[in-house]
């Protein structure tokens, strides 16, 4: 088992991909390259949890740690929105930016507090292909004490560059998960946003 | 899905059940769902109230003096094992009926070997070499003979289910040869070991099961949407299944 980390890298595809027809004679090779490029961004962002893992910091030094390892591989805003569910379309920029901001610290710490699951475990990819208008990259986790399990990574480059939006554990996925979390929390502040952003920044 | 190709076997089988179960669906699996049907939301969400309280004051403390810290012990493995054990002649049963004979195979060698090799079980020796178990039920038996899953349904103490998987649990229970075979008092044996191993798990996922029920906002509703997504995997969900949504579309 190779000690793969657990997030994703290669920041830089350019979005002079996007560009005109000529493009069309070139798609297969194009699209291939996206699969390894999407394969490496995994690859990375893995290595990089288990680095910080391994660092042997404190507990809220690696929350830092995961929040920059989480910003720079996965596309927050949209991860946001997602999260936010119906109530994105009536916020206004200003709370969106400051959802997007607090949630992303929410996550790396709710997440983050599970670290200790993933000591001496491995996590490694085995395959990327194209789905719809997204890759997915599938790895297989082995934890300690566990049977091993299905681990997907979605990942786009509709943002400009390669980033993940979802994470699927054995059929559970992230984005869903999330946004029935923060629709309850939003609930129990009568819908409200800015309510829910400051309490946020404290869970 | 491929075990489709196993289907006529499955007819052959004497039982009226089963015969009359094929004819009634079109022997092809049920579509997987994406949606969620949950017309008794207020009734199931009594029962989770009810199972929160159990696992507050009883299973959880119990759960926990026997995890203890880290890694699962060896008699919780051997509990594990042994009640997993037991429930490889249900899994041969069910991947016949479902037509599976290289799975039904698998679970037979496995039981095989594990009985004695593995001490009764208490080991695993089969998993050590490569052979994996081939987990199934007759929830899964419905699916394949094309059973929607109905409406979720949250059960006292068993917890998470479908309308479909409650029926599978029953005939489970009423067709285990298990439970045919032995007579009490050895048949407690297997419910104790069963009931002893799903405490086991409750400590081995502790941080999981904690993070579910009392960490998040509504505790209901995430352990429903993670049964029913982590049910429809099991089910068959393949790798590049394109039914997840994709944020960009919008």
């Amino acid at each position: 088992m190779p000690n793969d980390p657990l997030f994703l890298t290669r920041r830089s595809f350019g979005a002079g991909l996007a560009a005109g027809a000529g493009y069309l004679a070139l798609a297969l090779p194009v699209r291939a390259l996206t699969v390894d490029q999407a394969r490496a961004l995994v690859d990375k962002a893995i290595s990089e949890v288990n680095a910080t893992i391994g660092s042997g910091k404190s507990e809220s030094a690696m929350f830092v740690d995961f929040e920059r390892i989480f910003s720079r591989y996965s596309d927050v805003p949209v991860i946001a929105r997602s999260a936010l569910g119906v109530a994105a379309r009536s916020a206004s920029k200003a709370q969106m930016a400051a959802f997007t901001d607090a949630y992303q610290g929410y996550v790396s710490r709710k997440y983050g507090r599970r670290f200790r699951e993933f000591i001496g475990g491995t996590i490694e990819v085995t395959d990327a292909r194209p789905v719809k208008s997204y890759f997915e990259v599938s790895s297989v986790a082995y934890l300690k004490g566990e049977a091993p399990f299905d681990l997907r990574w979605h990942v786009s480059d509709k943002s400009g560059k390669q980033l993940f939006f979802n994470i699927i554990i054995e059929g559970v996925n992230m984005l869903a998960s999330e946004r029935t979390e923060i629709g309850a929390l939003l609930d129990k502040r009568g819908g409200n946003i800015d309510a829910l952003i400051e309490d946020l920044k404290r869970i | 899905m491929q075990r489709n190709v196993y289907l006529p076997v499955a007819r052959r089988t004497t039982l009226p059940l089963v015969a009359g179960l094929i004819a009634l669906s079109a022997c092809a699996p049920a579509p997987v769902p994406q949606d969620l049907n949950d017309p008794n939301e207020a009734a199931n969400r009594e029962v989770h109230a009810f199972n929160k309280a159990i696992d507050t004051s009883l299973v959880k403390p119990i759960s926990g003096v026997f995890a203890g810290d880290g890694e699962p012990g060896l008699v919780s493995r051997g509990v594990a094992n042994f009640a997993d054990n037991l429930s490889e002649p249900s899994r041969v049963v069910n991947s016949l009926l479902q037509g599976n004979i290289p799975d039904a195979a698998q679970s037979t060698l496995r039981f095989a070997f594990n009985s004695t090799v593995g001490l009764a079980g208490i080991l695993d020796p089969s998993t050590a070499l490569g052979v994996e178990v081939k987990d199934t039920d007759f929830g899964e038996t419905l699916h394949v003979w094309g059973v929607g899953e109905g409406a979720y349904v949250e059960l006292p103490l068993a917890g998470p289910s479908t309308e479909r998987d409650v029926v599978g649990m029953a005939v489970d229970y009423v067709i285990n040869p298990v439970s045919i075979l032995l007579d009490p008092p050895e048949s407690y044996v297997a419910t104790a070991a069963g009931l002893a191993s799903k405490v086991g798990d409750r400590g081995r996922y502790s941080d999981t099961v904690d993070s579910i029920l009392y960490d998040s906002a509504d505790s209901y509703a995430q352990a429903r949407l993670l049964y029913l997504q982590n049910r429809r995997y099991e089910l068959g969900q393949t790798v590049g299944d394109d039914n997840f949504e994709d944020p960009y579309a919008e």
